[in-house]
């Protein structure tokens, strides 16, 4: 239990009564059915032990009253996440859904996303919150346009974790030679999109090999199973908590003015509280420390973080503490506190990749609604600079974005933010754009350039 | 690999990977960190929220969240409890109790009035859970509530394991659950149009193990009735139901004294108990990391009506 001595030490009742607690983790599926996708995921629960016994009979029944003679036990696994009536109707899975697990190490969250309608709405939903993304591809058809798509999604939104499971390899006799050139070319293409260190598994859904344990089937492959590597990979918040300066996007201000739920005694304590209430977006923070605000650019000291009646000694990512200042500055909802010296200059225009999710396109000249962090502003995008080919991820040009585009444009704000990109911070250079009328989110944003054109 | 082993394992046997870091989190304090997040963001964009609250677990963990969130002021919003006139009357006082040592406003929605002037009529099945959506619509317009908290988890229903943190409801109180906004990073989304409504989930990711997990680290008080007590009940469609005036037994339905607990707290006409000596909150833990059934599986009558119950009731505005 040493993993969580320091929240013990930061928070008293953290460990009270024991049963052992592991960290979260939340990772994507992505990939189609025709990859034994629904198969993976039914396998890593159900062999995880995740699926409940009424679950599993009614899957078992609906199962066999369709007639499904799949070589899966006779189980149709895509049944325990097409959630709604249409997809089980239509046989297809629509959404996203989300699935929890836990082994002695860990807990899970799995967003699992469908590969073929609307894949890229449903990959940029899995993997903006993903710390890792597995991506399935079919072991006998290699690398198909559908895996370069999803991985060029995955490059772009700089997921930290990529695996990508090399299925059906019981179809290929476990054949090492031909695991390796499938191995050889998933390499090549993610060298090509900039993908850092990419995991790379043979695996069996249908048999399980390599999915919770390794297989002896694969003696050549010395690498972890799926869920040996899930359970060990370290979590995005954790690396940028030391990697990142510290943001903290103000909520809202704390202020009871004498409305306190404190004992009576210790009511006249509090008669002057006031704090900034906000979720740490990356970094660390201590009791004592200098930070810069914006807007204003004012700096102070920080005197105190609290967490409701608990004092840390120090905040990090993901925390929603409130922080107590030395100084009275104009600090507002959609105020940034960052570290002394970090924030980077305020601007007004970007260049940014807009992951276009709306089915009404977007032209030159639209005015929008943007939200980053805490604060909602108008903006205007005088300019579509492109398009990205999803097949060799170069720009092409393009005067409007389609749904499901992925496009390069420019935004005026209608006030300065101190942006940063999204390269040096996910948090701060991620943002929405919202329809300023109906209010549908009609994309994810992210920063390629503070300050206009590059 | 189990849940099951969370719970007993040794510490031993779940050491951290060598590389454990100074800064770490458990999954408590992540989601914990992620609801009252949620629950802020909806205090500062919304101008009227409303919380609702029923004395279950899952709205008592909401309005902890929600104390925690604003501490050290008062939770800046009203309960609304929408009741069937069927609930446990333990349940009722314990919410009273809650409510008034929090300092909080509620609000109720009685489905009996409904029922006593016509509005609504007695179903043949004697459930009232579905009558609840027009009582509750009713209240939020009435209150002019444009954002209301709910206590619902993903992990409860397929339906639910789609529906979103923040979720749109048109001016008929309606799901369109094809339609749904994208939700990207922590960046949540909630404008909306004259007359909508969002139905906003603080503790979408939590299971009912980590509910429990956090009940008991927390120290937070439930109404009695989800620990082991005895009570006079019959077994009706493999579930205990407890006899009471609303939920009386049949001719042919043997009523037998039983130590039982309940896993979820609703109308009594359709809720259910397990068999349980789980008298503490530390054997409820126990319990549920080994428990081989869902809790609405296991509970609840109304989700066994159709494999789409929950979803149809969500489309037309339920919680």
């Amino acid at each position: 239990m040493t993993d969580t001595l320091l929240t013990e030490a930061v928070w008293p009742s953290a460990l009270q009564g024991s049963p052992l607690q592991g960290t979260l983790f939340r990772f994507a599926t992505a990939g189609s059915v025709d990859d034994g996708k629904s198969t993976l995921v039914g396998r890593l629960l159900h062999d995880s032990k995740a699926i409940l016994a009424d679950q599993l009979d009614a899957v078992t029944r609906t199962s066999s009253e369709r007639g499904f003679g799949g070589a899966a036990g006779g189980i149709d696994f895509a049944l325990l996440t097409d959630g709604l009536r249409a997809e089980r109707e239509q046989g297809i899975t629509i959404d996203v859904a989300y699935r929890y697990f836990a082994t002695a190490h860990r807990s899970f969250i799995l967003a699992d996303c469908p590969g073929h309608v609307q894949y890229t709405r449903n990959m940029v939903t899995g993997a903006t919150t993903a710390d890792a993304v597995v991506v399935l591809i079919d072991a006998r058809k290699g690398v198909l346009e559908q895996t370069r798509r999803h991985l060029s999604v995955l490059a772009l939104l700089r997921v930290q974790h990529v695996i990508v499971a090399v299925n059906k390899i019981d179809l290929l006799g476990y054949d090492e030679a031909a695991y390796t050139e499938v191995a050889a070319d998933v390499r090549a293409v993610t060298a090509e999109l900039g993908l850092g260190a990419v995991h790379v598994i043979p695996v069996s859904a249908l048999v399980g090999d390599n999915v919770v344990d390794r297989s002896p089937h694969t003696p050549w492959y010395h690498g972890p199973s799926l869920l040996e590597l899930l359970e060990t990979l370290p979590l995005v918040d954790e690396i940028e908590s030391e990697t990142r300066a510290f943001r903290l996007p103000v909520q809202l201000v704390l202020r009871p003015q004498g409305a306190v739920v404190v004992p009576e005694e210790d009511a006249p304590r509090y008669r002057d509280y006031r704090a900034y209430a906000g979720q740490v977006a990356s970094g660390t923070l201590r009791v004592g420390d200098t930070v810069t605000v914006s807007p204003g650019g004012g700096s102070t000291v920080v005197t105190g973080i609290d967490f409701a009646g608990a004092e840390l000694d120090l905040a990090f990512a993901p925390q929603s503490v409130a922080l107590r200042l030395r100084d009275d500055l104009d600090i507002a909802r959609g105020a940034v506190i960052a570290a002394a010296g970090t924030l980077p200059p305020q601007v007004k225009e970007l260049t940014a990749a807009l992951f276009w999710l709306d089915a009404r396109p977007l032209a030159a000249g639209a005015r929008v609604l943007v939200k980053f962090g805490t604060s909602t502003i108008q903006a205007i995008v005088p300019e579509i600079t492109g398009r990205r080919s999803l097949d060799t991820l170069a720009i092409e040009t393009a005067d409007r974005l389609e749904v499901n585009d992925i496009g390069q444009a420019t935004v005026r704000l209608a006030s300065a933010l101190p942006l940063e990109t999204y390269a040096e911070n996910r948090r701060s250079g991620a943002f929405l754009v919202i329809h300023p009328q109906d209010g549908a989110t009609l994309a994810a944003g992210i920063v390629l350039a503070a300050g206009g054109a590059s | 690999m189990s849940a099951h082993d969370i719970a007993t394992a040794p510490p031993a046997a779940a050491a951290p990977p060598a590389t454990a870091r100074p800064h770490r989190l458990t999954q408590l304090d992540v989601l914990e960190s992620e609801a009252i997040h949620i629950i802020r963001e909806v205090v500062a964009e919304f101008e009227r929220p409303v919380l609702l609250f029923s004395g279950g677990k899952d709205s008592v963990v909401m309005l902890h969240l929600a104390a925690k969130a604003f501490w050290p002021g008062r939770v800046p919003f009203p309960v609304l409890h929408v009741d069937t006139g069927h609930n446990f009357p333990e349940v009722i006082a314990f919410r009273d109790a809650t409510v008034a040592r929090l300092g909080v406003t509620l609000e109720v929605a009685g489905v009996q009035d409904y029922i006593d002037d016509g509005r609504l009529q007695e179903r043949a099945d004697g459930t009232r859970n579905p009558l609840q959506t027009v009582p509750l619509l009713d209240a939020i317009a009435a209150g002019r509530h444009d954002a209301v908290f709910g206590g619902a988890r993903r992990d409860e229903d397929k339906a639910r394991a789609k529906e979103r943190i923040i979720s749109l409801r048109d001016e008929f109180g309606q799901w369109d659950p094809r339609n749904q906004r994208p939700e990207l990073w922590n960046l949540y989304n909630g404008r909306h149009t004259v007359g909508q409504h969002v139905r906003a989930f603080p503790i979408s990711n939590w299971t009912e193990l980590d509910v429990w997990r956090y009940i008991e680290r927390e120290g937070i008080e439930l109404p009695p009735l989800y620990y082991a007590h005895d009570r006079e009940v019959y077994l009706r469609d493999g579930m205990w139901r407890a006899v009471g005036p609303v939920s009386a037994p049949l001719a042919h339905e043997t009523v037998s004294r039983r130590t039982v607990r309940y896993r979820t707290v609703g109308d009594m006409s359709c809720t259910g108990a397990v068999e349980s000596d789980a008298a503490s909150v530390h054997a409820v833990v126990r319990e549920v990391a080994q428990s081989t059934l869902t809790e609405r599986g296991a509970t609840r009558a109304d989700d066994r009506i159709s494999e789409a119950a929950m979803e149809d009731r969500k489309r037309d505005g339920y919680f």
